[in-house]
């Protein structure tokens, strides 16, 4: 095994245990905040040895610079600790919904061996931001465009949802 | 073999165009049209017809002997499959001579109607309505008559059923009126259901025989007759069952075929057990009695048996029961006109006993028997009711003959009404030298020599007597309405007056035909004597179009013997009558007195409406109450079916499926992904 | 590519299924919303490793734009969940069922 696959290896442990702590963690939310923080490096490091080298910075600075800190200051500001809260309505559903998590996880697996394709050669500036931007700038520079306006009104709808009342 | 003749189609037209006229103005446009404009267009559409019919008279006459159809076919009709029927009219002499009768007479009582319904106090604006019945009457009836081929007959069969409905019950805000039309239309409606099934095995006995190109021929008459000899001879073999039946196991099926004709005359003609709708027939107004239930529509049932003669020449089974029935009849009724009180169901049961008449006749082979006095009837007793009506209307809607008496003091006998009823009350009774007399002796001579019925000597006796109480039924009306002691309110007798001129004219028109007749049916025995050779107009005429397997030849001898016998029993009866009624009026009130037991039977007319009510009429309305409404149509269909899916849809979603709306976000994620995961592997897989 | 394709996709699968679990387990709405984060970065990875099994960038396109969607969606998300929370005083998500037979 390569150096580059030791690595990868690694890191696909690191991300899935670390997303098992985010998930089974009920004591405290913070803590499961931080755990997922640690998903996200995993995951672009992971992301840098498959040549993906824009996208993993951009994980790094938004995903977790930006989206998880948003999940720390809510947590913080609404004071949450553990879950402790009432009695379950239904327990059934708890135990179909891991039930329904564990069936689509072997429905894909049982679908991975016959499916895939096989894996080309790529040049050595696949994953830079020339590639990537030139590709986003020239071909899907509508979608670009309208992922702004998503953005704007992504923003307009948080701030009118978190406002106080004007009484 | 045909020869065409393109304006045939215009003497039903006529008056089926004004009828639609009338209909669409009163009934869409409710602008009914003004006295004066109703009488030219429906008189003078039946007058058009009455023209064209003398016309088509002419035309058929001057054709050769033997060769005599006229034919004219308007579009095609129906076609499904091998059946197919045109719009087609032809005339032969049969159908002429009964054109000329429905449109003549028909024409002589629109007249009268004008006169007789502007004295109507009830209903005024019934003036329009009634017209459009009587030209769609006529249409209807003329449509029958002229018909080329069985599907086209039976729409003209209903036809006159349904203006018999509507014209019985005309004045219909009575509800009497509208039960007695609902019962006519109802009781015809059953007869109507054997016609059919006459017709149905009729197509397919002959259809079956010919190649399928050729299966139309087995709806129009002329090609009926000429293909029949193929399935004449035929037998069907019956269920065990039936085996009682005389004649079985094994009946031809040409009998059976006539049977089930004769099912459907029968409930037009009132015969056993399909009359009880004519006594309650004289509901409606006097004009209609004459036209429809004297002259008319109760005659189709004898002329569809003369136009289908070549059947029951060969199915002497059929023709025995048709001989039988109207024998039976006939007597039957003439008991029961002894002893009514309404002078108009006096004239009612007389038609259905002369009706009898008809069928014994044509039972017996006698068919020009049976269409001469149905001629002859058609004239005396139109003449009989129309008289009524003048009576009626100069006692001003008195109808009780024991309320009526010692009419001649006020009406005097050589005044119109008085002088032409007496005519018809001697035709009907069979005054010799007047028409009754030669057509009775037809039809009588017919059943003593029907060697093929058997008992046919007694059917003539039975005719006899028939006679005899004929004759003194009709002179107790005449008596009891014209002489003796006054019986009327003081202030009624004042009112009398004799009924005017579109009255009377009609009146003297078919008293005249009434008398004169005779000649045009004249038997033989008299030509001899009066040295005119062929006589008897009306029956060789009709030759060609009547089967004569069974004429029996027999000496003149006999002959007046017969005659003898009636004009003896006919005087009896006469005198009878006069003794009773103007010798010894305190008589008949002695007689009913110490004959009770007869008496309360007969002024109850044997109880057969009561019966028919118990066995038939109240089993099948409990029935349609109980069973067919609130068990079947409220229970099963509403309940069950409508409500009971409605409420088992409801208690499915209250009770089941709202339980999914749990509010709980995670139990939808669950289910959104198990959908998401089945798009997917459909999409994989 | 360092790995096989197919390592790479099992445990893109094995990552998604911990969020679907975790999504339909958790009664924290906080914890739900970061669950389905986590289905989103499994996403991601998947169309990263297509990308560079087939050579073509657009796979990097995708994962920007699902990258700008999340960042869209957390932020509504968050607000929604605060504005919950100063209604009712709860973040369990049984909390939420009004909508209910």
């Amino acid at each position: 095994m390569s150096f580059a696959a030791f690595l990868f290896y690694a890191f696909a442990a690191l991300a899935l245990l670390s997303s098992l702590g985010m998930v089974l963690n009920v004591k405290n939310t913070v803590a499961g905040a931080m755990w997922l923080v640690v998903t996200m490096i995993s995951l672009a490091v992971l992301y840098v040895l498959l040549d993906a080298y824009l996208v993993a910075v951009l994980q790094i600075m938004v995903y977790a610079g930006a989206i998880l800190v948003l999940f720390l200051f809510v947590v913080m500001l609404l004071n949450l600790r553990s879950d402790a809260f009432a009695a379950p309505r239904s327990r059934a559903t708890k135990f179909v919904g891991a039930l329904v998590g564990v069936g689509a996880l072997a429905s894909f697996l049982s679908l991975l061996p016959g499916a895939l394709p096989r894996v080309v050669e790529v040049p050595a500036s696949f994953g830079s931001y020339r590639d990537v931007g030139l590709t986003l700038y020239r071909s899907y520079v509508v979608a670009f465009e309208v992922a702004s306006f998503l953005l704007l009104a992504a923003v307009v709808g948080a701030v009118v949802l978190a406002k106080r009342r004007l009484d | 073999m045909v020869t065409e003749l393109e304006w045939l189609r215009w003497i039903p037209l006529l008056p089926g165009a004004v009828a639609a006229t009338h209909g669409v103005l009163l009934g869409l446009l409710r602008r009914p049209l003004s006295r004066g404009a109703t009488i030219f267009l429906s008189c003078g559409a039946v007058l058009g017809s009455f023209l064209l019919s003398l016309a088509a008279l002419w035309q058929l006459i001057s054709l050769p002997e033997g060769k005599r159809f006229l034919g004219d076919t308007v579009a095609p009709w129906i076609g499904a499959g091998r059946f197919s029927a045109d719009i087609a009219f032809s005339l032969d002499p049969i159908s002429a001579v009964m054109i000329l009768l429905v449109s003549g007479v028909g024409l002589l009582i629109h007249v009268y109607s004008i006169g007789y319904m502007d004295h109507d106090l009830r209903d005024d604006k019934g003036f329009p309505r009634f017209f459009c019945y009587l030209n769609l009457f006529t249409f209807s009836m003329l449509v029958l008559v002229l018909a080329d081929n069985l599907p086209l007959m039976f729409l003209g069969w209903e036809g006159v059923g349904l203006c018999s409905y509507l014209l019985i019950g005309f004045w219909y805000s009575d509800r009497w009126n509208a039960y007695c039309g609902a019962k006519a239309f109802v009781v015809n409606r059953i007869g109507d259901f054997g016609f059919l099934v006459g017709i149905f095995l009729l197509f397919t006995a002959i259809a079956g025989v010919l190649p399928p190109e050729r299966a139309n021929e087995a709806v129009v008459f002329r090609q009926i007759e000429a293909v029949f000899p193929l399935i004449a001879e035929k037998t069907i073999q019956l269920p065990h069952w039936l085996g009682w039946l005389p004649g079985a196991p094994e009946w031809k099926l040409a009998t059976l075929i006539g049977l089930c004709f004769f099912v459907g005359a029968a409930g037009k003609s009132a015969q056993i057990p399909l009359y009880v709708w004519l006594p309650d027939a004289m509901a409606g107004p006097t004009p209609v009695s004459a036209l429809i239930h004297a002259a008319t529509m109760v005659t189709a049932g004898v002329y569809m048996v003369c136009r289908m003669s070549f059947l029951f020449a060969e199915a002497p089974g059929a023709s025995s029961v048709i001989a039988w029935t109207g024998g039976a009849t006939a007597l039957f009724a003439a008991t029961l006109a002894l002893v009514q009180t309404d002078i108009k169901k006096v004239l009612a049961y007389s038609t259905v006993s002369q009706l009898g008449y008809m069928f014994l006749a044509a039972g017996c082979g006698g068919y020009s028997a049976a269409m001469f006095h149905l001629l002859t009837h058609g004239f005396f007793k139109a003449l009989l009711f129309l008289g009524a009506g003048a009576v009626i209307l100069a006692l001003h809607h008195e109808q009780d003959i024991e309320k009526m008496g010692g009419l001649n003091r006020f009406i005097p006998w050589w005044r119109p009404t008085h002088l032409c009823f007496l005519v018809g009350v001697l035709a009907i009774a069979g005054a010799p030298g007047l028409s009754g007399f030669f057509s009775k002796d037809e039809v009588l001579l017919a059943a003593y020599t029907a060697e093929h019925v058997p008992g046919h000597r007694w059917l003539w006796g039975m005719g006899l007597a028939t006679a005899g109480l004929t004759a003194f039924y009709m002179f107790r009306l005449h008596f009891r309405v014209f002489f003796g002691a006054p019986r009327m309110k003081d202030a009624a007798k004042h009112a009398i007056h004799e009924a005017p001129s579109t009255v009377t004219t009609p009146l003297v028109i078919l008293a005249v035909l009434s008398a004169l007749a005779g000649l045009a049916g004249l038997p033989q025995l008299y030509g001899d004597w009066l040295q005119i050779a062929n006589s008897n107009s009306l029956a060789n005429f009709q030759a060609q179009a009547l089967a004569s397997a069974h004429v029996h030849e027999v000496p003149h001898v006999v002959e007046i013997q017969l005659a003898l016998a009636a004009v003896s029993v006919a005087t009896l009866g006469g005198l009878t009558a006069w003794l009773l009624y103007l010798r010894r009026p305190e008589l008949p009130e002695k007689l009913a007195a110490a004959l009770a037991v007869p008496y309360r039977l007969l002024r109850d007319n044997y109880r057969v409406d009561e019966f028919y009510d118990r066995v038939l009429v109240s089993p099948l309305v409990w029935i349609s109450e109980r069973v067919l409404w609130k068990g079947v149509d409220d229970r099963l269909i509403d309940g069950v079916a409508v409500l009971g899916t409605a409420r088992s849809v409801q208690r499915l979603a209250s009770h089941g499926l709202k339980y999914a709306q749990s509010g709980l976000t995670q139990s939808y994620l669950v289910l959104m992904l198990l959908g998401a995961t089945a798009v997917v592997a459909y999409l994989l897989g | 590519m360092v790995v096989p394709l197919t390592h790479v996709i099992g445990l893109s699968a094995i990552l998604f299924a911990i969020g679907t679990i975790g999504a339909l387990t958790r009664r924290n709405l906080v914890v739900i919303l970061m669950s389905i984060e986590l289905m989103l970065n499994a996403v991601n990875l998947s169309f990263v490793a297509f990308a560079r099994a087939w050579g073509g960038v657009e796979g990097h396109v995708f994962v920007l734009m699902v990258i700008t969607v999340a960042a869209a969606e957390v932020a509504v998300g968050l607000g929604i969940v605060i504005s919950l929370f100063r209604n009712r005083d709860s973040v369990d998500v049984e909390d939420v069922s009004l909508l209910r037979w």
